[in-house]
């Protein structure tokens, strides 16, 4: 059975994508057949990330379109064989996006992966909903700050309400909280929340902490998942993340290196 | 052919009827009394739906005819719908009126309970099984649950219009910005409401966690209805339309386990010690 993974977050720029080609590189290297999808049409970027981009022939809604077939589409990624990504359109506008024509891709590609990863646009209009609708699990991508945990709650909700497994009355999404961009320093000044004030809101399984990592915008540039380099701690965060959601029981790491600090943040939480 | 879902539906609700306790058998004095309410509200009690309760004549020994009761209401205006605490007597009066008989919640009412043996059995074992149920809808309208109808199924099977007691909705998952939930009776919150959600109840509101978001009760008027909170950081609170936001609760009570009430129109926030 496949499982489709939307990461989500309703405020932009927190690392969806980032994270989205991260996981969906994690769970393919670590043998799963994986399909990673963007949902930002008019401002395509995971193909950038994933370094495919002067590959793209076919996108989304040309396979929705029934313009071009799903095989013909997907971009098998040039460092992993499991891994295939399909691009959003960058010309087309947002209303090319059906829920049919979404769940009859989505239905196709469940038929070969095992991971299908969405990437949301962020906003809680359309795209958004498209991208959550079929979930199976959320990756509840938030920054250390109130605007972003507050938006964060607001797709929690919409999760819980106008999924397809909430419509249809079936177990509920599973929701994972990723903390992204996180800054120990910042967090120990009082500038950005800890993790004990977000999961005061959210009280969310955490799936793992993502600091603030140059290596990231290195990465991207390159057009390389930052999960690949080993010399990243953003990377190293996100190896944990998808060993985490495969089952793996491993400590939290990356989040601060003072001590006592770590103990006093978790409060046993963890 | 129609299939019998397309003929008809079964939904199961709950809604306020007031109750007309009657302290006397003196006819002339209730229709007398009752012109004069409806002259002052006529609005409010123009086909009013009603249930008559007559445990205070029973516990009193009073004697009284369900029938002359009944025709007296219907003939100013009124319409009686269920008839609460009577006998086997004066229930099996009513029914042939067609009026639905509850005994339900009556377990204090000695008599009446004792006559009414089955539809009391039935009332309880819907108590047991409350209509306890999951909402997280956004804009979802409450569903009442299946056993509020298969429990008063037992004393209205005779009768067209079922009385329906107002149930407890539960909400066990967090109540996230921009869901809203409406309770037709009291509702009762087990996680946090975040800021930017809103809830609703006609009757209480019962949060056993952090409540930050809205939170009204008492909606249609009920200006004796709480809230109970375990942690208020609420954006704003309100009983029967009397409303406090969060610039006007003051600092001593925030964050603290607290109840709130109506008194004179004022809005009363009080720590629970
Ligand atoms: N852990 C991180 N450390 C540093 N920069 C990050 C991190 N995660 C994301 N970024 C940067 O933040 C910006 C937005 O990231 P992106 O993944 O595109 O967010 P979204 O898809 O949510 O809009 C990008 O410039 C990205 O390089
Ligand atoms: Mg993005």
């Amino acid at each position: 059975m496949a499982r489709i993974i939307v990461v989500t977050s309703g405020k932009g720029g927190v690392g969806k994508t980032t994270t989205s080609a991260a996981i969906a590189m994690g769970l393919a290297k670590k043998g799963h057949k994986t399909a990673v999808i963007d949902f930002d049409v008019g401002l395509r970027n995971l193909d950038l990330i994933m370094g495919c981009e002067r590959r793209v022939v076919y996108d989304f809604i040309n396979v929705i379109n029934g313009e071009a077939s799903i095989n013909q589409a997907l971009i098998r990624d040039k460092n992993c064989n499991q891994l295939y990504i399909l691009p959003a359109s960058q010309t087309r506008d947002k209303d090319a996006l059906t829920l049919e024509g979404v769940g009859r891709v989505l239905e196709e590609l469940a038929k070969e992966f095992k991971y299908i990863v969405c990437d949301s646009p962020a906003g809680i209009e359309k795209g958004a909903n498209l991208a959550l609708y079929f979930a199976d699990d959320a990756f509840v991508v938030t920054n250390p700050e109130v605007s972003s945990v507050r938006d964060s709650d607001r797709m929690l909700g919409i999760l819980a309400s106008k999924s397809r497994r909430a419509e249809r009355n079936e177990e509920p999404v599973r929701e994972y909280l990723l903390l992204t961009r996180y800054d120990p320093n910042r967090v120990k000044s009082g500038e950005m929340l800890g993790l004990d004030d977000v999961q005061d809101i959210l009280s969310l399984q955490l799936l793992g902490i993502i600091p603030e990592s140059k290596s990231v915008l290195t990465a991207s540039n390159a057009g390389i998942p930052v999960i690949l380099d080993e010399k990243s701690e953003a990377g190293l965060a996100y190896q944990d993340v998808v060993a985490r959601y495969l089952g793996e029981d491993r400590p939290h790491r990356f989040i601060d290196d003072k001590k006592g600090f770590f103990r006093k943040l978790f409060g046993g939480r963890l | 052919m129609l299939n019998s879902s397309s003929v008809l539906e079964f939904k199961s609700t709950t809604f306020f009827t007031p109750i007309l306790i009657l302290n006397t058998n003196d006819i002339a004095a209730i229709e007398q009394t009752l012109q004069e309410k409806i002259s002052m509200a006529p609005d409010f009690f123009k086909h009013s739906p009603l249930v008559i309760d007559v445990r205070e004549l029973n516990k009193s020994e009073l004697d009284f005819s369900v029938t002359e009761i009944v025709e007296t209401l219907r003939r100013i205006g009124l319409f009686p719908i269920g008839l609460r605490g009577g006998t086997e007597q004066q229930n099996s009066q009513a029914q042939k009126l067609s009026i639905p008989v509850d005994a339900g919640r009556d377990h204090d009412a000695g008599a009446a309970a004792q006559h009414d043996r089955r539809a009391a059995v039935a009332t309880d074992a819907g108590a047991e099984n409350p209509a306890a149920e999951s909402m997280n809808g956004e804009d979802k309208s409450p569903k009442a649950a299946a056993t509020a109808a298969s429990a008063t199924a037992g004393l209205t099977a005779q009768s067209a219009v079922p009385v329906q007691p107002v149930r407890t909705m539960l909400v066990t998952q967090p109540v996230r910005s921009g869901q809203r939930i409406y309770a037709p009776g009291d509702l009762v919150v087990m996680s946090q409401v975040s800021a930017g959600a809103e809830i609703m109840a006609e009757g209480n509101i019962h949060v056993y966690n952090t409540l930050r978001g809205r939170a009204l009760a008492g909606v249609q008027g009920n200006t004796s209805a709480r809230i109970f909170c375990l942690d208020l950081q609420a954006e704003l609170v309100s009983i029967a339309g009397d409303y406090k936001t969060s610039e006007h609760i003051t600092k001593a009570i925030q964050k603290k386990p607290v109840q709130i009430y109506l008194q004179d129109h004022a809005l009363i926030i009080n720590e629970i010690a």
